[in-house]
């Protein structure tokens, strides 16, 4: 008899579990299929000079971070100065991703905004970024010493997301 | 008033610009697989859309990705691969049957299997149903004669 009453308290509260939890979670963020992959490889014109061809494979080696940004993304400067912060310190390299951008925009957003990348890739139809699975400018790889992708944080690095996630993870990988 | 109406049409030259942008010359047959496919296809940027409706750039770069490789003659399991090791399971409107997946596909079905048995167990306890008692055959004659029956 008591269950009777008990059961339907178990279902609503179950439910309101899920729900809750549900809450918590923000649906813009897609797991990455790419966590353990190889990065993409790529080989594109970089965007100061346009006759240096850069490619993922230059970085064999190196734990490093490849950030997608574009001078229209609004969200990319609240990220910016982050970037320049954390590329002071030198810890990694960041090699930036020009996405569907002009030219003569990215190179302006750079040189008046500051330059924390030592190269950006010019990705102007923005085949890379559908390569990388790129949906939501900005975004940040981890890849690690042998090329493999451990880490994508999408929209702006915080530096709380720097403090909690991306600067342990760096350590761990020897950088 | 004039002004307004050559606002209008300059408006809707624009769209209709933007509209023939993405192909110059249409295959209906690439057309038609890409919009199969597409309809089937999630936009990552607005995510209730597919790509086939979604006005998003990164949509628009999706569909003549997906209209390259139907040219390149792939297959629309292929295409859909090349889809998923990008953006994830998430791409796909239609989920693929897997561990992780199983409580989508079979949770529905678990929880109507579950209330018809609690519904069963519910209606078999209590018996069949027996005539209302409450009131008293004579009285309900009495109802019945005013209610105007024979």
């Amino acid at each position: 008899m008591k269950l009777r009453y008990i059961l339907p308290l178990a279902a609503f509260f179950l439910l309101a579990v899920f729900l809750a939890v549900g809450l918590t979670r923000d649906p813009r963020e897609i797991p990455s299929p790419f966590i353990g992959k190889p990065a993409p490889a790529f080989r594109v014109a970089e965007l100061h000079e346009p006759a240096r061809m850069i490619a993922p494979e230059d970085m064999k080696g190196k734990v490093w971070m490849l950030n997608v940004w574009a001078s229209w993304c609004v969200s990319c400067r609240v990220e910016h100065p982050v970037l320049l912060d954390f590329a002071r310190k030198n810890a990694v390299p960041i090699v930036g991703l020009d996405y569907k951008d002009q030219r003569e925009d990215g190179l302006q957003w750079l040189q008046k905004l500051g330059n924390p990348y030592v190269a950006s890739a010019f990705d102007e139809d923005g085949k890379i970024g559908i390569d990388y699975g790129v949906y939501g400018v900005p975004e940040t790889f981890v890849i690690d010493k042998q090329g493999i992708i451990r880490y994508k944080q999408i929209g702006p690095v915080t530096p709380e997301a720097l403090e909690a996630k991306i600067l342990p993870l760096l350590k761990s990988l020897g950088a | 008033m004039r002004r307004w109406l050559a606002i209008l049409v300059a408006a809707c030259c624009g769209l209709a610009y933007a509209q023939s942008e993405e192909v110059a010359k249409p295959d209906p047959v690439v057309e038609a697989r890409l919009k199969a496919l597409a309809e089937e296809l999630r936009c990552l940027v607005c995510q209730n859309q597919t790509i086939a409706d979604s006005n998003a750039p990164l949509a628009h770069d999706l569909r003549n990705e997906i209209r390259e490789q139907v040219a390149q003659g792939k297959t629309d399991d292929q295409i859909r691969e090349y889809m998923v090791a990008r953006y994830g399971d998430f791409v796909l409107y239609r989920p693929p049957w897997k561990p992780v997946t199983l409580l989508l596909w079979i949770g529905p079905f678990a929880l109507l299997a579950l209330g018809a048995f609690i519904f069963m167990r519910m209606t078999r306890r209590r018996g069949p149903a027996t005539e209302d008692e409450s009131v008293p055959r004579r009285s309900r004659a009495e109802v019945e004669t005013l209610l105007g029956k024979d």
